[in-house]
């Protein structure tokens, strides 16, 4: 499905992605764990295309197709998408027609399923704008909403938990994983090892590269004893 | 052309519906509304409570709409104002009173599809007694000329616990040039609220200048502006408040967008304070659209235009 080859990324004279290589097969939940600033935003924007990052080196292929040169827009109606670690604010934007702009010609019953998948109340969120009067953890949600409402074929999940309470989480990620049994694959973003359970294969990123790849208790286990305390943040030293 | 009254009558409903209109809502019975085409009133209807008195004059009408203590109108009144030739002038004085415990709500269309050289003046003087509620909702649909000069004038006199909120609209057309001027002076426990929201395109030119006077203790207000430029149009927008009895508050909420290289957006919020237990807030936004909620919805599969589109649409709502 998604096949990232030695791409190279850098900003500021600086390598961010660092010849990273790694493969999402289809309906698959792929986790990639790493601390702050090790490389996990700047990677999602290179798959979709967004905040004009282009690779500086690799290739990314998406159903055997480089992405290179292709929109946002493009990437999108391939079946890529992307929730955003803090979703923006749309003044005047209902989410009833933010959810119908994601499912395409869906009906108001699909729209409210998507809202309830997320533990949203229809009667209560339908209306809403998604402005400043939703909570970040609201927006998180919708967030999520829109990407089942979009049933992608790719997923990317930009920290799905942060500013999520702590009830609401098992919601959020029965829903990535009821996208991945519908045949969605998800790359599954965080710096939390508990999200990461869900995932099919795990692998942990640091400075810009794939340090491991394993199932989600080996890595995490990796992950509590060599990155959470490790002094070099996105600074990686030969273990 | 020249208009007989059945015709400028029929002409007006259907420019109305054009524009997105329902026109049975200046068609059913029992509802009270004025339709003015040029210095001719076409249709008025009033219901019980409501007074609805009006005289032509040169280019216009003199009006005046006075809703007796204590009534509640169960259903909006409709105003309709326009000019169906390309030339004209209609000037309307007004004169509005809401009296004590009166609840009101006004939906206003402003109606200029042909116009090239118009000119559409109004001058009011509105009152709002204790206890009462006064809406009035006032959408424009112009022509894409942008041959039109709008000139809405006001002075807005709120008693004790009056209740006030006025929404302007102009989003559909060219604006042509919006010299917008209302003044407000707010009693004790009185709530304002002045809404906006103007899409310029072409070569418009907005000034948009409201001002509150919080005169009365508890007072509160808020002004909000929403505009939009696109091509070579320019904006200016003074939102003022003054805070001068205790407890008085006020915001000042104005954002701009502005979507192209030569469009020009001005915001002054002007706040001041002569009572030292006041307090007036502003906030003032200009910029191109946000690149990122463009983003959002074109990671959703819309194109770049589509997204823009869409985003406007949302503020402008």
């Amino acid at each position: 499905m998604l096949s990232i080859e030695n791409l190279q990324w850098g900003l500021n004279g600086k390598l961010v992605i660092d010849g990273l290589n790694m493969h999402v097969g289809r309906g698959e939940i792929y986790g990639i764990l790493g601390e702050n600033g090790t490389g996990k935003t700047s990677l999602t924007h290179l798959i979709m295309g967004t905040n004009n990052y282009k690779p500086t080196g690799g290739d990314i292929l998406f159903e055997g197709q480089n992405l290179a040169g292709l929109s946002i827009s493009q990437r999108a109606r391939m079946g890529i998408s992307l929730a955003w670690q803090e979703p923006v604010r749309i003044e005047g934007l209902m989410v009833e027609d933010y959810l119908r702009i994601s499912g395409k010609n869906f009906g108001i019953e699909q729209v409210k399923h998507c809202l309830e998948m997320v533990g949203l109340s229809p009667s209560i969120y339908l209306s809403r704008d998604i402005d400043s009067t939703l909570s970040g953890g609201e927006r998180k949600r919708i967030e999520m909403a829109s990407l089942v409402a979009m049933h992608p074929k790719l997923a990317i999940l930009d920290e799905p938990d942060s500013g999520v309470d702590i009830p609401s989480l098992p919601l959020i990620l029965n829903s990535i994983m009821e996208m991945s049994r519908q045949g969605s694959s998800v790359l599954l973003i965080t710096h939390n090892e508990k999200v990461v359970e869900i995932a099919h294969r795990v692998s942990v990123l640091c400075g810009g590269k794939i340090f491991m790849t394993g199932t989600p208790a080996e890595t995490s286990h990796w992950f509590k004893d060599n990155c959470q305390t490790c002094p070099h943040i996105n600074e990686p030293v030969e273990l | 052309m020249i208009y007989s009254v059945e015709k400028e009558y029929q002409g007006m409903l259907d420019a109305y519906e054009k524009a997105g209109g329902d026109s049975n809502s200046l068609k059913t019975e029992g509802m009270a509304k004025l339709i003015v085409h040029e210095n001719k009133v076409l249709s008025a209807d009033e219901v019980p409570g409501v007074r609805l008195k009006f005289k032509p004059k040169e280019n216009g009408i003199i009006a005046e709409l006075r809703v007796e203590e204590g009534v509640k109108v169960k259903n909006p009144i409709h105003l309709c104002f326009g000019i169906l030739p390309s030339e004209g002038l209609q000037d309307i004085t007004f004169r509005v009173d809401v009296l004590s415990g009166a609840e009101v709500k006004v939906v206003a269309h402003c109606i200029f599809p042909n116009a090239v050289h118009v000119i559409h003046k109004m001058d009011a003087v509105i009152n709002i007694g204790e206890n009462a509620i006064f809406s009035y909702n006032e959408t424009h649909y112009h022509g894409d000329s942008g041959g039109i000069e709008v000139i809405p004038k006001a002075k807005v006199i709120l008693a004790e616990k009056a209740f006030y909120k006025n929404t302007f609209s102009l989003v559909q057309g060219c604006v042509g040039k919006l010299d917008f001027d209302y003044d407000i002076y707010s009693g004790a426990n009185s709530v304002a609220e002045m809404v906006a929201k103007i899409y310029g395109k072409q070569d418009d030119y907005i000034k948009i200048n409201e001002k509150v006077n919080l005169n009365g203790e508890n007072a509160r207000s808020l002004i909000k502006t929403r505009i939009v430029l696109r091509d070579r149009a320019r904006a200016e927008v003074i939102g003022e408040t003054q805070g001068n009895a205790p407890y008085a508050r006020g915001h000042v909420d104005c954002t701009e967008l502005v979507n192209g290289t030569e469009a020009v957006a001005k915001a002054i919020p002007v706040v001041s304070v002569t009572n030292d237990k006041a307090k007036i807030t502003h906030e003032a936004a200009i910029g191109s659209i946000d690149r990122r909620q463009v983003e959002t919805l074109m990671a959703r599969g819309l194109d770049e235009n589509e997204a823009v589109d869409v985003i406007v649409k949302g503020l402008l709502r």
